[in-house]
């Protein structure tokens, strides 16, 4: 854990949000040869912006099948039982260690990817995928607490308040980060293999989850919005899609002081894909400046973008919010999950099942 | 002759009596005025919100034809938004899967009803459980089965041939058939019970072939039956979400499935619009399938 | 052999061939490798492995059976607040004079299921949210102070559950009902009986098989639900269903998953065993 935590913290504070003015720009071109072929896209809902695959469709000629997931499990399920035919898929970073591990994913050909160089050079080389061999990043965010500010109206800061709340609570059906949290509070290690303390974490969230009304997989911000709960632990930039859509101050997202998970979502291609060199020419197409930097505008999460960042195309309401860029301070705090193995996986996935049936009572 | 005793008891039973039928009558049209509302009340909500100004489906803020504007223009080949884009391209899905698995599941269907109103084999008992079972069968059950049997078979096939099949429509055609059969096969049985055999020996006696006896006395007598099946078939399809979800592959992402998605998400009223178009269309269908079986029993 | 075919063709059996080979295929056989797999290892990412174990079962009997009562209890209820409802109703239909009006309230019960499922199940997460219409009604009465907590409980559940099924025990009823023949009760009447007995000792009777039916159509749907859970019950509603869902995620547990599918599968059939032989306790009598 300190390991990954001590590179995340190089990793991000070295993301000084210089706002050059903006570079000459050349508008992203398509290489020849696509004309007419097909591209099948496995991404997360609302994870795009409306213009991000029509403009991809118009550039080279091609046409593209997208399909929405609501979750690593239901993406990787998928995968595991034999690709359908997807090109492309997005998964996080210790879903790509694992997929890498089975034989899933198919390495990059970096010779297609020319806008490599646009990335932010720390957050490569991670630690799930050390020489970028099967996967780049798309972007990356925080899981917190999203909250209605009229029932807070002096903030969340502590996962404790969490917890205490007299009223409706939403939690992630993430079941690595949830335990990952309760470790934080143990003093364990977030991605632990131990079968006691896997337990206890158990344990540890079940004593607090009486004001729980849903354990919500990436919904959790619509239930905000309805009213139907006060908090919903979420990832960053679903909380902020509901802000931006209400065009109004009711819903804030705060990192607790305890800590929290950092996740990096990643473009890579699923073995057996029909269309490799497509999927390729997609990423470069992400990675360039302004077409990572409308996406970012429209879904609000963080870009690994450097080149966006710099050229001055990403809003600067976004690059300043600390909801999507975090402070050092709070970035020192924040734990990755990495791949457990097949075991620890089985009791994760035991201890989360019993929780759920206990929560419920 | 009753004692006075006897005739006041009586007479008290029977006022007892009338007040509980009174009770009864009202209660019976209580009843349906709270089942209709029960019914309809959610219903009302979906179409409300359909007209709504704003995009969430929380709150009413005003009314806008602007969702139907969108689907139009979409089906009118105009340029229209992503997200539009890919809801009708579910729906288009939907109807394709839907029209395939009830062309096939019908010709199946009838032809084991066929075989079992006028075949004489043993046996028939088996069969009809083996129609009966997928209707009860839990769906989250068959739907796993579905899945794994294709995953086992797929990969049974890629080890042979080195060739590797994928979840698609075929996947999902093959589940959707599956389950409409047995509904296929009980409508059309039910109609074939109501139709009086001796017409086909007549057919027969008058020197009919069994191919001629089938296509000039029994389909036209059976073929109400025939259209209520696959008008039930192709509703269950177009309906099915469980069964879909865990046997599709890429892009054949059906309304179904797309609407869970969204659910899980953001509800625009567009949903709301297409539900509703789907309702009248629905409506319209029945109303002409009605209109057919009525017509068919009136000239029975 | 050709001896063979021929008499089959004879029989009509060849023609019911093909429908029952893709039975056999795509029902029995993906049913009999559930059953299999119900019984293998969970290896990496949940998929099944040797060696045979009966683990899963302890596990489903054993901590499961919590959420697998709790789906039997809802179902159950469900069914009873199906049939209160749907018996008067389907009486009211068939009782209906007038052909058009008949037709015509049946057609409205019929109708709202030709909307998808998923959408008129969301639409009761309108209804009965905290901010939702009937909360915003009686709030606006003043009847109470604060939002009645009804989203994400298992009367939520309920609610759905007998929203999405309740034609099931309308139509079987209404069956049963149009074909009665009304005389039986001028004779209970002549004989004595009052309205409770003639009720319950010739038109509950003779309607039973309609209302067995309706029952078991009810009840089989509603154990295995799992979408409506998911829409309605949150945390607090969680039924076999959703469990079963989970099991086949990413790392999720195939086998666990099958275990549970056939011992919900048995419960069906359980019910479906009751059913049958009500119905010819009810046919001898």
């Amino acid at each position: 854990m300190k390991k990954t935590g001590l590179l995340l913290v190089v990793m991000l504070l070295a993301l000084p949000l210089v706002y050059a003015d903006s570079h000459e720009y050349a508008a992203w071109t398509c290489p020849e040869g696509f004309e007419g072929q097909t591209l099948s896209i496995f991404n997360w809902s609302t994870y795009i912006a409306e213009d991000t695959v029509p403009n991809f469709e118009d550039a080279c000629g091609v046409s593209v099948n997208y399909d929405i997931y609501e979750s690593n499990e239901a993406m990787l399920a998928r995968i595991r039982q034999g690709n359908p035919g997807y090109d492309l898929i997005v998964p996080s970073g210790g879903t790509v260690q694992r997929m890498a591990e089975e034989g899933l994913l198919i390495p990059l050909d970096k010779d297609m990817i020319p806008n490599i160089p646009n990335l932010i050079p720390d957050l490569l080389n991670a630690p799930y995928d050390p020489d970028n061999t099967y996967s780049l990043p798309y972007q990356w965010g925080t899981v917190g607490v999203g909250y209605r500010t009229e029932v807070f109206p002096d903030g969340i800061t502590s996962w404790d308040q969490v917890w205490a709340h007299d009223g409706s609570v939403a939690w992630l059906d993430d079941r690595q980060t949830m335990f990952g949290i309760a470790h934080l509070f143990l003093g364990t290690d977030p991605n632990t293999t131990d079968g006691d303390e896997i337990v206890a974490a158990r344990d540890y969230l079940l004593e607090r989850g009486g004001n729980v009304v849903a354990v919500a997989a990436d919904d959790g911000q619509v239930l905000l919005e309805r009213g139907e709960v006060d908090i919903a632990i979420e990832y960053n930039g679903d909380i902020l899609q509901i802000s931006w859509d209400c065009e109004c101050d009711d819903y804030a997202y705060a990192i607790p002081d305890e800590g929290s998970n950092v996740w990096i979502d990643n473009l890579a291609i699923p073995v057996d894909a029909p269309n490799p060199e497509l999927a390729n020419v997609f990423i470069d197409y992400i990675l360039d400046a302004k077409v990572g930097a409308d996406l970012t505008n429209y879904i609000w999460y963080a870009s690994p973008n450097q080149a966006s960042i710099e050229s001055g195309f990403i809003d600067e309401e976004i690059l300043n919010d600390p909801a999507i860029f975090p402070t050092p301070e709070q970035v020192a705090n924040l734990f990755a999950i990495i791949d457990v193995g097949a075991e620890a996986e089985e009791l994760i996935n035991n201890a989360w099942d019993e929780m759920l049936i206990f929560l419920g009572q | 002759m009753l004692t006075a005793d006897q005739q006041l008891i009586n007479e008290d039973a029977m006022s007892r009596n009338r007040m509980v039928r009174r009770l009864g009558v009202i209660g019976l049209w209580l009843n349906p005025v709270f089942s209709y509302f029960f019914l309809w009340a959610p219903i009302l909500v979906l179409v409300l919100f359909s007209f709504n100004q704003s995009r969430s489906v929380a709150s009413f803020t005003g009314f806008t034809l602007r969702w139907y504007g969108n689907i139009l223009n979409n089906v009118m080949g105009a340029e229209s938004a992503f997200s539009t884009e890919l809801m009708l391209n579910a729906f288009r899905n939907s109807l394709f899967v839907g029209t395939v698995a009830t062309a096939i599941s019908t010709v199946l269907g009838t032809m084991i009803a066929l075989s079992m109103a006028r075949g004489k084999y043993k046996g028939k008992r088996l069969l009809d459980a083996l129609l009966f079972f997928p209707v009860v069968i839990p769906e989250i059950t068959q739907a796993i089965s579905l899945a794994i049997f294709f995953k086992v078979v797929f990969d049974w096939l890629a080890l042979i041939s080195g060739e590797r099949i994928f979840p698609g429509f075929h996947t999902i055609i093959a589940a959707h058939v599956t389950f409409n059969i047995s509904f296929v096969a009980i409508v059309v049985r039910a109609r074939l019970a109501d139709m009086n055999p001796q017409l086909e020996e007549a057919a027969n006696d008058l020197g009919a072939n069994p191919w001629q006896t089938f296509w000039l006395v029994t389909f036209p007598l059976i073929l109400p039956g025939v259209i209520s099946g696959a008008l039930l078939a192709f509703t269950l399809s177009l309906d099915d979400f469980v069964i879909t979800f865990f046997t599709s592959g890429v892009g054949t992402t059906t309304l179904p499935v797309f609407v869970y998605g969204l659910l899980k998400l953001t509800v625009t009223p567009e949903v709301n619009a297409i539900s509703t178009i789907m309702m009248v269309l629905s409506t319209f269908f029945i109303g002409i399938s009605l209109t057919i079986q009525g017509r068919a029993v009136a000239r029975a | 052999m050709t001896t063979w075919l021929a008499r089959k063709r004879e029989s009509g059996f060849l023609l019911a061939v093909p429908t029952i080979a893709w039975l056999l295929i795509l029902f029995v056989l993906p049913l009999v490798i559930v059953l299999i797999v119900s019984f293998m290892s969970r290896g990496r990412g949940g998929v099944a492995i040797m060696p045979f174990t009966i683990e899963h079962y302890q596990r489903t009997l054993g901590i499961f059976s919590i959420i697998l009562w709790r789906s039997i209890g809802l179902a159950a209820l469900t069914t009873l607040v199906c049939l209160v409802i749907g018996y008067p109703l389907a009486f009211f239909i068939s009782t209906r004079r007038n052909r058009l009006f008949q037709q015509v309230t049946l057609f409205l019960v019929i109708l709202p299921f030709w909307t998808n499922f998923l959408i008129r199940t969301y639409a009761w997460r309108i209804l009965l949210g905290d901010e939702g219409t009937i909360n915003g009604f009686l709030l606006s009465l003043g009847l109470i102070d604060d939002p009645l907590p009804m989203l994400n409980t298992q009367f939520a559940v309920l609610v759905g559950l007998v929203y999405g099924f309740l034609p099931f025990m309308v139509l079987p009823i209404y069956a049963s009902v149009e074909r009665f023949n009304f005389r039986y009760v001028d004779a209970a009447y002549d004989l004595g009986a009052n309205d409770l007995r003639a009720f319950l000792r010739v038109v509950l009777p003779l309607t039973l098989p309609g209302v067995l039916a309706g029952c078991a159509l009810v009840f089989i749907p509603s154990v295995g639900a799992f979408v409506t859970p998911d829409l309605l019950g949150g945390a607090k509603g969680l039924m076999i269903g959703n469990l079963i869902n989970n099991q086949f995620g990413g790392s999720g547990n195939m086998p666990l998953g099958s275990a549970l599918s056939i011992v919900m599968m048995a419960v069906v059939m359980l019910s479906l065993l009751v059913y049958l032989l009500a119905n010819r306790r009810d046919r001898g009598a």
